[in-house]
């Protein structure tokens, strides 16, 4: 018997009231603005366009406004606003190389054409708090100016420096091969084996913590991928797509991208002489953590295509892939908090009667118990 | 006509131009008319709304256009390549405007702008048409794209100013 159950209405209307109090928080100090959260919390703003998989900067802040900081709220909120959108186009593949750099390292080469740029980055930060930033009113000193801006050209490490040797792995796909259709993981079913077109989509918009733990997991020895970072660049790249109505490609504006290339031992096998793999990553906004540990990941999913035993899960890409969308995730797990009491009522009834039945036998054949 | 001008004369998007990664040549050639539309598209859509309405009111208020497609907001899908120049795959959506116009003597002029602002796009079609009937506004292009150059050049000399210089110390046993 199905007991539908009303009443719940006030509640939740009442609920979303105070919700929205809590969210705005004690009126005596400023309301935030969005355009503070995409200037001031950018890289949060980059981690929910990257996984809500949706570049725009004013939307993402709004999100996290709206979600109170939670960023997987944000994210949510921000993949349901997608799908009200229609899409006008694929754009022609980004051409990274043509980057303006903001940041460009290399862990593999020191003296690179182009140079090690750090651009705005942690690292070597001492991560003391800064309390003057508590303080709230010294505004920084503007950043210095070189006498020459960056080169306009960075050559590729994998692909111009390590590549003329033959001694890293051809991408297994060129530009060669543009007519081959790009699997598309928000309008058909996954299906496995997946392609590496398919998987790397999954991992961009994937979840920052999760697969940075897999990442980790195929440097902890749950993966045979010992990795370098052959480059790492962020910075803008224009968009290009190409309008029916016009028949010629357009650069509609520029999007922020981090890009990270791994290199990767290979021992060789019968038929390939040892050398270097690679892994690849690819995210919006400045995100480095992510781009990592997606080229980490990216490569041990290669497992299969290299002829490497599978020896964890990083390499497991239904597994992977099944497990990193935070919205999914979030959405299983927490489902399990909203009322089953139906469901509940029928686990409740089983457990009594079978517990029922048990004491009844229990008391039906006393000798029997006895004689054991 | 001015609208012909090369763009490599300008210099804001004369890197995409110097660049060329030689591995992806594949495109056809373009005739010098529609580089020279591709390349002050590139400029308008990098343009904000104010500045394109600000110039459009002070000198073109008395255009008759109508509107072909009304600003619609739509989204690109952005591909990739793996490994930058691999198989390609789908690595997230953007948002963008579209709008197209026409003035009075029949001219279209299209725009496919990044982001939502529907004022823009329009602005940016507007242009676009002026630009394709005579080119009245090249001058006003020129002047953006100077801008633009000069932002990215300010800003590639912060960026330069945090290159790494190394240096190695000569140490006792190499004598």
């Amino acid at each position: 018997m199905y007991v539908a159950v009303k009443g719940g209405e006030r509640a939740i209307n009442n609920a979303h009231r105070l919700l929205a109090e809590k969210r705005r928080g004690n009126t005596e100090t400023p309301e935030i603005e969005t355009d503070q959260i995409e200037q001031q919390l950018s890289l949060s703003v980059a981690r929910v366009m990257s996984e809500g998989s949706l570049f725009d900067r004013d939307l993402a802040a709004l999100a996290i406004k709206q979600a109170r900081g939670d960023l997987i709220e944000a994210i949510f909120l921000i993949r349901a606003y997608r799908t009200t959108l229609p899409r006008f186009a694929f754009s022609k593949p980004i051409e990274t190389g043509k980057m303006d750099i903001e940041r460009r390292i290399s862990a593999t080469f020191k003296d690179l054409p182009g140079g090690q740029i750090l651009g705005p980055t942690f690292d070597y930060t001492h991560r003391l708090l800064d309390f003057t930033l508590m303080a709230n009113g010294q505004t920084p000193p503007e950043a210095a100016q070189g006498d020459q801006p960056v080169d306009d050209t960075m050559p590729r490490v994998l692909d111009d420096l390590l590549n003329y040797e033959g001694l890293i792995q051809d991408e297994p796909a060129s530009a060669d091969n543009d007519d081959a259709p790009v699997a598309d993981l928000t309008r058909e079913p996954v299906s496995f084996p997946a392609g590496r077109d398919l998987r790397l989509q999954n991992l961009a918009r994937g979840d920052e913590g999760f697969i940075l733990s897999m990442g980790y997991s195929t440097q902890r020895g749950y993966a045979n991928s010992h990795a370098f970072v052959g480059e790492i660049r962020y910075g803008k790249v224009a968009v290009e797509i190409e309008p029916e109505e016009l028949g010629f490609a357009i650069d509609i504006g520029d999007i922020d991208i981090t890009e990270c290339e791994t290199v990767n031992k290979f021992k060789g096998s019968k038929i390939k002489p040892p050398q270097f793999t690679r892994g690849y990553g690819l995210v919006f906004g400045q995100s480095e953590r992510k781009a990592i540990s997606m080229a980490l990941v990216d490569r041990a999913m290669r497992a299969r295509e290299m002829g490497e035993q599978i020896m964890g899960p990083a390499q497991d890409e239904e597994f992977i892939m099944e497990h990193s969308d935070n919205v999914q995730a979030t959405g299983f797990v927490e489902h399990i908090k909203l009322p089953h009491y139906v469901d509940f009522q029928g686990e409740l009834e089983l457990v009594r009667r079978m517990r029922k039945e048990i004491e009844a036998r229990a008391q039906s054949t006393p000798e029997t118990k006895a004689a054991e | 006509m001015t609208a012909q001008t090369a763009p490599q004369s300008a210099t804001g998007q004369s890197q995409h131009g110097q660049n060329q990664n030689a591995k992806n040549q594949t495109e056809p050639e373009i005739d010098a008319a529609t580089a020279a539309r591709k390349y002050w598209m590139s400029i308008l859509a990098r343009t904000d709304c104010n500045t394109l309405a600000t110039h459009w009111q002070g000198n073109y208020a008395d255009v008759a256009w109508q509107t072909l497609r009304a600003p619609q907001i739509g989204m690109v899908m952005v591909r990739g390549r793996a490994g930058g120049a691999g198989q390609r795959f789908n690595l997230g959506e953007m948002t963008v405007t579209r709008c197209s116009v026409t003035l009075a003597d029949g001219t279209i002029g299209h725009a496919y702008v990044k982001g939502r602002d529907r004022t823009q796009a329009e602005y940016a079609a507007l242009f676009d048409a002026v630009m394709l009937r005579d080119g009245a506004a090249q001058s006003f292009i020129d002047d953006l794209a100077q801008k633009q150059a000069v932002v990215k050049r300010d800003h590639a000399r912060k960026i330069a100013a945090t290159k790494v210089d190394f240096f190695t110390l000569v140490r006792g046993e190499d004598e």
